[in-house]
């Protein structure tokens, strides 16, 4: 009867939720799609002709870009690859390891710890950059690869995820099964848990990625060297060159563009390993 | 005499805002004895700043200074860099050079954050104006920074279209705002120019030509005076204009007004020596269309003009190689090599007197104007800077703020300057800064 009233419900919604969907898609896919044709208009058409009619920079663009600065866009497209790619890799066995345990092994002070990494949660990363910076300033660890891989190694959220994707997909079971069999915990950890974290490891990855792609505040904060600068404080020493310097919008657009494309494949490639079981819960959160 | 009076507000600004680490090791640098390094030692110097081709004018020092070996690392420009700098200077961890703009380099002053390169700087001080060389020294008998570029202001004009609409360059601010008038009347789509509430520099510029003095330092105090009798005449001159609405008030470097300069709805921009740059690549649709001026007068037959923008090479005063990091600072600013340099990598306009000479050809977008670089000298020549405060950057804020509302709801201009020099004064008072009455 539930059931039936909840059908009822629904059925006058109809299309709305398909429509809200499209209206949203259509709300994220915009700006995306805006970059994608301005990054082909030389500066000439970039403020003259219609925003959704294609130009005829691309290659030019792409060309001046890969000249600017000697090819030093390059470079930073490598130091974000490590930045993000290196960032997420450790952060996700940081926190497929510390949630585990926080899931599945009983310990004095468990709670406590997973209470403070709650509170962690609700601390914005913005707010720690400057203290991380007069702290690694003051260890001589400031202007270093380290300075922005460190900080987002150790992330409250994605061990909670962790946390709860262990509790969930690991059934208790197994691990005693495995215990009486005479496995170690490192056996434990690697051929029975983390096997079954495999989906919501994908999900902190990704997570991960995104956040260290995109991250700012704190490798600007952190760098001086721009040798050492990511796409997004690079980019933006190109649009803050100062106003007396002819500007090199169709430079940053063309770089906002290639910036774009390692995130859409790296979705596109692991969405496969992406399953909407268990996580799905998880990532609405 | 002087640089003690700088000093003492300084430190007490300094002891207010508490800084617990960066004020240790700030007061331990400037006694450690690394200044004197011999010769044959290897110094590695960092350098921040955002000229374009820095990197190949420091590749040719490089090459002839294989003792002094400097890196350049390009910032983003601008608010964010200085207080990047501040911060790390803090930290404890700056670079040994910053470009530092002539109206941010107070607040590094009273942050402690730069050295004094009075010994290094004074050979060449006589490569320098008065005026420019009075930005580095704030008055005092110190020397923060040898000047780099600098922004004397002049009228940018569209020729063809002052003849399309048939009017007059304007020699006085009223011929400006008759001519506005004019223009907009044979078309409501037109405007002579826009006022930016987003370019506190500009205004800055304006009301120096006016003989504003928005900051002084007397005796041991500051005096604050950014609603003084000529700024305020300023601010009510542009606030009637854009209140009768024969001015627009769309900021400056924004999509809509680079889409008004290509398709020549504004006809002016009162700018400083370095326009060419932004214009050709903001609106290279109208390449070739504009002319220069002298700034219109407030008095016809005066020939004052401002600054906007510009910026000098300080020497941090954390870095353990002041005295290297000082000759460097000196040689590109002032070699003759190293200015040819910058105004063709850096596309600058040298601060130094005779880095005027080397420019000749006009930049492309103005091929129009053959004695580009002549006349425009000749125009900036007039050019007045007053003393920038400990915290324009306050200053600035607030002015973005009260403006942007100003001009949106039309209403008056000199109080929303009131509430720029209110909001200075309430932060210098916070900052511990003693103020004269």
């Amino acid at each position: 009867m539930a059931r039936a009233r909840a059908r009822a419900a629904y059925a006058p919604l109809g299309l709305a939720p398909t429509g809200i969907l499209l209206i949203g898609s259509v709300y994220c896919l915009f700006p995306v799609s805006w970059v994608v044709i301005a990054a082909t208009k030389t500066s000439g058409e970039l403020f003259s002709s219609s925003t959704f009619s294609l130009g005829t920079g691309f290659f030019q663009n792409l060309a001046d870009l890969a000249a600017y600065r000697e090819g030093v866009f390059w470079l930073w497209m490598l130091n974000t690859l490590l930045y993000a790619g290196g960032g997420a890799l450790l952060s996700t066995a940081v926190s497929a390891v510390s949630g585990y345990t926080l899931a599945k092994y009983r310990f004095a002070g468990r709670n406590l710890i997973f209470n403070i990494l709650i509170g962690g949660i609700l601390v914005p990363a913005v707010v720690l950059a400057i203290p991380q910076y007069l702290l690694f300033a003051k260890v001589g660890l400031a202007d270093t690869y380290w300075s922005v891989l460190l900080p987002q190694i150790l992330h409250p959220y994605s061990i909670y995820l962790a946390r709860v994707y262990a509790g969930a997909a690991i059934p208790d079971s197994l691990l005693e099964a495995g215990r009486i069999d005479g496995a170690s915990h490192w056996t434990l950890l690697t051929r029975v848990a983390l096997p079954l974290m495999g989906p919501g490891m994908v999900t902190i990855f990704l997570f991960q990625f995104v956040a260290i792609w995109n991250n700012f505040l704190l490798p600007f904060i952190m760098l001086g060297d721009d040798g050492k600068f990511p796409l997004t404080v690079g980019l933006y020493t190109m649009l803050a060159a100062g106003a007396n310097h002819p500007s090199l919008y169709n430079l940053i657009l063309i770089g906002t563009f290639l910036a774009l494309i390692p995130l859409i494949a790296l979705f596109l490639t692991m969405q496969r390993f992406w399953r909407t079981d268990l996580s799905s819960g998880a990532v609405k959160a | 005499m002087q640089m003690n009076r700088l000093a003492a507000v300084a430190a007490a600004a300094t002891l207010v805002a508490g800084c617990s680490s960066g004020g240790a090791q700030q007061s331990a640098a400037p006694s450690s004895p690394a200044a004197s390094s011999p010769a044959a030692q290897k110094v590695a110097l960092t350098y921040w700043n955002w000229v374009p081709g820095m990197d190949k004018i420091v590749a040719v020092w490089n090459t002839a200074h294989p003792d002094i070996q400097v890196t350049s690392s390009t910032q983003a420009g601008g608010d964010d860099s200085a207080t990047k700098f501040l911060t790390a200077a803090k930290a404890g961890n700056p670079p040994d050079l910053v470009q530092a703009e002539y109206q941010a380099l107070p607040s590094f002053v009273a942050a402690e954050a730069v050295a004094d390169i009075k010994p290094a700087a004074d050979p060449v001080k006589a490569q320098f104006s008065e005026g420019i060389w009075g930005l580095v020294t704030l008055g005092t008998d110190a020397v923060y920074g040898i000047p780099q570029d600098s922004g004397p202001m002049l009228l940018y004009y569209r020729a063809d279209l002052f003849k399309k609409y048939g009017i007059a360059v304007p020699k006085t601010w009223q011929e400006y705002a008759d001519a506005a008038r004019a223009v907009h009347a044979k078309d409501s789509k037109v405007y002579l120019g826009t006022f930016s509430s987003k370019d506190p520099g500009s205004f800055a510029g304006l009301a120096q030509q006016a003989g504003g003095q928005w900051w002084s330092i007397s005796g041991e105090a500051w005096k604050v005076a950014i609603n003084d009798e000529p700024t305020k005449k300023l601010a009510d001159y542009w606030g009637g204009l854009v209140k009768e609405g024969v001015i627009d008030s769309m900021p400056y470097f924004t999509p809509e007004w680079n889409k008004a300069l290509n398709d020549g709805k504004l006809l002016t921009w009162p700018s400083a020596i370095w326009a060419p740059g932004p214009l050709s690549s903001n609106a290279p649709k109208a390449k070739g269309k504009w002319a220069i001026a002298q700034l219109p007068q407030w008095n016809a037959g005066e020939n004052f003009s401002g600054f906007w923008g510009g910026s000098a090479v300080s020497v941090s005063a954390g870095s353990k190689n002041k005295e290297a990091a000082a000759k460097f600072a000196t040689w590109l600013n002032s070699d003759p090599e190293a200015l040819a340099l910058l105004v063709k990598e850096g596309s600058l306009y040298p601060a130094a007197t005779k880095g005027a000479d080397l420019l000749s050809e006009p930049p492309a977008y103005f091929s129009n104007v053959p004695d580009f670089w002549k006349q425009a000298a000749g125009f900036g020549a007039g050019a007045r800077g007053f003393t920038f405060g400990p915290n324009v950057n306050v200053a600035y804020n607030a002015f973005k703020d009260a403006f942007d509302k100003a001009a949106l709801n039309k209403t008056s201009f000199s109080g929303a300057l009131q509430s720029v020099q209110d909001a200075t004064v309430a932060d210098m008072t916070k900052s511990g800064f003693k103020l004269a009455q």
